[in-house]
């Protein structure tokens, strides 16, 4: 295909996939270590009634109120959980079910309640997104990537996910070394003084940025499967964290290029006229590495033992 | 005489307190309403090798980790060389009960060692090779040098216990605290184990182990604390460790033939 | 108008709805509770999302054949085959790798999701018009409901209260303790099955009413709910099953009697608000009842702490100990015990050494064990048997076992 089709219509999807996927991918790692996949299921699940009351507070539906509404949203679920797990005394699991499925209630119940048919805000798209729609319209081909006239042009949500991808690359950079330590053994890391709580709950959070920040752009689904499908296919490449966090990139990358491919152009190979959903679709893929991870991948089994599947 | 009443009353300015490694005054612990561990005081003699004795259940672990600030308490005060305990961090290495952490997790066992050394290594501070030889020496003295590379989850319990043992040694502490470190281990490894931790107090150092065997107490150990939810008695080997402190501690669940043959043992 | 939907005065149709939702309530409370108790409370989940492909499939098919798509029963077979096959994920992924069990429900969850909703997309592009409906399954739509399909929630949510009143022994001994189940010979694995299965026809069931995302707030909600008002398991699984169908049972009424108010989320808001009630007021294991004792148990420790210092001549140094003994007029200001104070700490002290008498003496094994620093000595042994600990003890020299 030619520059002056890829460059306008699939270069920046294609780009705010990949930096979604791997800004999410990359504290999914932890998260999966420290037993915690499920709170990005949980996270997405809250997004909605964040933007819902966000765009109720406001009145208009514009980016930042939504994403502080959504990131406000997924800071309540997190604090709701943790103290129903406390003070109820009941398993993360249970305390997550009940936290997520009553707030996203909420929010359906709320969006229902409010006279939204003149916006586009609706449940359908915070679960899919809409990333075949984020496209440049002012570029012409690849010479456009060093003209600042089209560059102006470029949608607001590429800058937006390139700058969460490097803030969270950032967070894991500067805290590896406490993150690494307290997701293997909690009890040492506090007696050499790392503040275990805070952290835990500043991943949390750095989680929930991201989740956000991909979700105005890819939707919920994509970022559930990002923080599990990558990083738990990488868990049976290696036995080393350094290399299952370029395992978990890679097969983020590789899930959010192969998915919007197959999304935009597998159907015309089939003979049908419409693409399907790339969300759907990157997800779909992740979902397929992770079988082959698991069938074929060299450290699938439990204990390191290389093979024993 | 058995002492069984608290001793609040210590005043944390007591030279004793100020000399002692580790100084607990009337620390209760408690789950869910219990106390696993009630009103105890503790004071760790400097270069000593402590055992904390007691049944199961007895809070053993409580008592260390509550020490350790990993557990909060409900009262009571942690002194560590005569300071609070969060401004002596480095100067205390724990050695975790190995069922603690999951041995699944991506790491190798030098990575593991040099988790010890991440007091000073700071946050960005990157790993040099002199960092690598000390964590090697470290391996080297528990004699695992051989496992550097390995993945965790692929060593016997006896090794993981002690690359947990070279990863306390990195630290480079002063006072040394163990939870339950010849749980579940082989015979050479609590030899390799029980020789390092000579040779710690031959440094200088002080070691406090949770112990469970009775029948090494006296060989390993030259203090005890007798400890079942109260202290029960604590000090020198031949003066605290007497049948009739184990039955104090003990009561019914150890049996009246055990005891004799332990204060057989004991001359 | 709420009062009408209350008394099922409102038609045919919203009495249909609140009867199956309180059937449906009732039938995912119970089965949830099992979920719950054997700690997989969010498989519900997997199994939930699981279900979107089945349901397209299963639509392509009939339109495929030449029927309609939207056909009840063929939407649900296949919503109920895909939910199977998204289990069998979560089984093999957490049997034959390393994966820990949450991160296989976050994966089969998601693909099978994102799968789903390709196929949507290419439902959409198949240019047939009669889609319209299939996103109610995400949320649920009660609206234009047919007899047909209420009568098969209703025999479906019947159904699976029979059945999990039948299989209920072995999954509560699978959920007490795997491991001893299995040693007394249930087949833990088949049993295991079986709740899911049971969870999957909830879900099924529930589709139609509270859409795949929701449905299992039914399966969690009311079980946490009852967990708070009974130790018992028999009794948890009862009230987690009327929890579920008061929720149904109201969620519906109130849904009911004003336009804009979907049935699903108020079901699940409904089912939130008993949850919240519990953990607030429930008498043993409600928040306030927990605050309540913890402060009185913190209160007890420092007061007898200091009361043994006291009488042992020693000084008390904690603050709150102070203000504490002070406040109970057991201690002057100066830190001298009061005449009262005195009495007290002599009784705790000599509390301590019978209680040491009594830990070291075989005889008293069981009483022993209730030692924790505070309990009252008086509460575990006769009057005639601490005048003996009385006896022995005598001056205070003589502590001989």
């Amino acid at each position: 295909m030619s520059g002056e089709e890829f460059v306008p219509l699939s270069l920046t999807p294609l780009l705010i996939g990949i930096c979604a996927a791997v800004a999410c991918a990359l504290p999914g790692n932890f998260l999966l270590l420290r037993r915690q996949a499920l709170i990005g299921d949980a996270i997405s699940h809250v997004v909605l009634p964040g933007i819902v009351v966000a765009f109720l507070l406001t009145g208009v539906i514009s980016t930042w109120p939504m994403m502080l509404g959504a990131a406000g949203a997924a800071a309540v679920a997190v604090i709701l959980i943790e103290a129903i797990r406390r003070l109820g005394r009941i398993e993360p699991g249970a305390a997550m079910g009940v936290v997520f499925t009553t707030m996203f209630a909420a929010g359906v119940l709320l969006l229902e309640q409010t006279d939204t048919s003149s916006v586009h805000l609706d449940v359908e798209h915070a679960l899919y997104g809409n990333l075949e729609s984020l496209i440049w319209l002012d570029a012409t081909g690849w010479a456009s990537l060093l003209d600042p006239k089209a560059l102006a042009g470029l949608p607001p949500e590429l800058p937006r996910i390139a700058v969460t991808l490097l803030a969270v690359a950032l967070f894991i950079g500067l805290f590896w070394r406490p993150l690494k330590i307290s997701t293997f053994d909690e009890g040492f890391a506090r007696t050499i003084g790392i503040r275990t709580g805070a952290l835990g709950l500043a991943l949390v959070l750095v989680a929930a940025i991201s989740a956000v920040a991909a979700f105005d752009a890819v939707g919920s689904i994509i970022v559930i499967a990002m923080f599990i499908c990558p990083p738990a296919a990488a868990r049976m490449m290696t036995n080393r964290l350094e290399a299952q966090i370029g395992w978990s990139v890679l097969f983020a990358v590789l899930s959010a290029v192969i998915g919007y491919v197959l999304a935009g152009y597998g159907p015309l190979w089939l003979g049908w006229a419409d693409a399907v959903s790339a969300a759907g679709m990157i997800a779909t893929v992740s979902g397929v590495i992770l079988v082959l991870a698991a069938a074929f991948g060299p450290c699938r089994g439990r204990a390191g033992a290389p093979g024993t599947g | 005489m058995v002492e069984l009443a608290a001793k609040q009353g210590v005043r944390p300015t007591d030279p004793s307190v100020q000399a002692s490694p580790l100084a607990i005054r009337g620390l209760t612990v408690s789950y869910n309403q219990k106390p696993a561990v009630f009103s105890v005081d503790m004071t760790v003699q400097l270069g000593s090798m402590t055992a904390i004795i007691g049944p199961n259940g007895a809070g053993k672990s409580t008592l260390l980790k509550a020490a350790l600030g990993i557990v909060r308490p409900v009262s009571g005060q942690v002194t560590v060389f005569g300071r609070p305990l969060e401004k002596q961090r480095a100067r205390i290495a724990y050695v975790p009960q190995r069922a603690s952490v999951d041995w699944d997790f991506p790491t190798r066992v030098i990575d593991v060692v040099l988790m010890g050394l991440s007091r000073e290594l700071g946050l960005l501070g990157r790993v040099r090779m002199r960092h690598i030889a000390k964590a090697m020496d470290c391996l080297n003295r528990v004699g695992m040098h051989d496992f550097a590379d390995r993945q965790i989850g692929q060593l016997s319990g006896g090794q993981q216990q002690r690359v947990f043992l070279a990863r306390a040694l990195a630290q480079d502490a002063d006072l040394y605290l163990l939870d339950e470190p010849f749980a579940g281990v082989d015979a050479a490894t609590e030899k390799a184990i029980i020789a390092v931790l000579k040779s710690l107090k031959q440094a200088g150092k002080t070691v406090v182990a949770v112990h469970h065997d009775l029948a090494t107490v006296t060989d390993y150990f030259d203090h005890v604390f007798l400890i079942n939810t109260r202290k029960l008695a604590a000090g020198p080997v031949d003066e605290a460790f007497t049948a009739e402190t184990l039955q104090a501690t003990y009561g019914g669940r150890l049996a009246t033939a055990q005891i004799d043959q332990i204060a057989g043992a004991l001359g | 108008m709420l009062w009408d939907a209350l008394t099922l005065q409102l038609g045919y149709n919203a009495t249909l709805v609140a009867i199956g939702a309180t059937l449906l309530g009732f039938a995912a409370g119970v089965t949830g509770t099992f979920l719950f108790l054997r700690k997989r409370a969010l498989v519900s989940d997997a199994i939930s999302h699981a279900t979107l492909p089945g349901v397209c499939i299963a639509f392509m098919v009939m339109v495929a054949l030449g029927g309609d798509g939207r056909n009840l029963p063929g939407l649900l077979a296949g919503s109920a085959l895909s939910a199977w096959v998204g289990l069998l994920c979560i089984n093999g992924l957490t049997r034959r790798t390393r994966l820990a069990e949450d991160a296989a429900i976050g994966a089969v969850l998601s693909v099978f999701f994102g799968f789903g909703v390709v196929l949507l997309t290419v439902i959409q592009t198949m240019g047939v018009g009669r889609q319209a409906g299939l996103e109610g399954f995400l949320l649920g739509s009660t609206a234009g409901m047919l007899f047909a399909d209420a009568l098969i929630i209703a025999v479906g949510g019947a159904a699976t209260v029979l059945l999990v009143m039948i299989l209920r022994r072995p999954m509560l001994m699978v959920a007490f303790d795997a491991e001893y189940a299995a040693a007394t010979g249930v087949p833990v694995h088949r049993v295991d099955l079986a709740m899911m299965g049971l969870v999957m026809a909830v879900t099924v069931i529930g589709l139609k009413i509270v859409g795949l995302i929701l449905i299992v707030a039914l399966l969690i909600i009311p079980p946490v709910t009852a967990r708070f008002w009974s130790d018992r398991a028999d009794r948890v699984v009862l009230l987690s099953g009327i929890a579920g169908g008061l929720a149904g049972y109201l969620g519906a009424a109130v849904s009911a009697s004003a336009p804009n108010l979907p049935t699903g989320p108020i079901i699940v808001l409904i089912s939130f608000a008993l949850f919240a009630l519990s953990l607030l007021l429930a008498p043993a294991r409600g928040v306030l009842a927990a605050v309540l004792r913890h402060r009185r148990f913190q209160r007890r420790v420092h007061v007898r702490q200091g009361l043994l210092a006291l009488a042992q001549g020693q000084e008390v140094y904690e603050p709150y100990t102070r203000r504490l003994l002070r406040r109970a007029g057991l201690m002057r200001a100066d830190g001298v015990a009061t005449e009262a104070g005195r009495a007290r700490a002599a009784k705790a002290l000599r509390d301590e050494r019978r209680w040491g008498l009594v830990r070291a003496d075989q005889t008293h094994e069981a009483a022993a064990a209730q030692y924790d620093g505070l309990r009252d000595i008086e509460t575990v042994l006769t009057r005639d048997q601490i005048d003996e600990i009385d006896r022995r003890i005598g001056p205070p020299h003589e502590v001989r076992a």
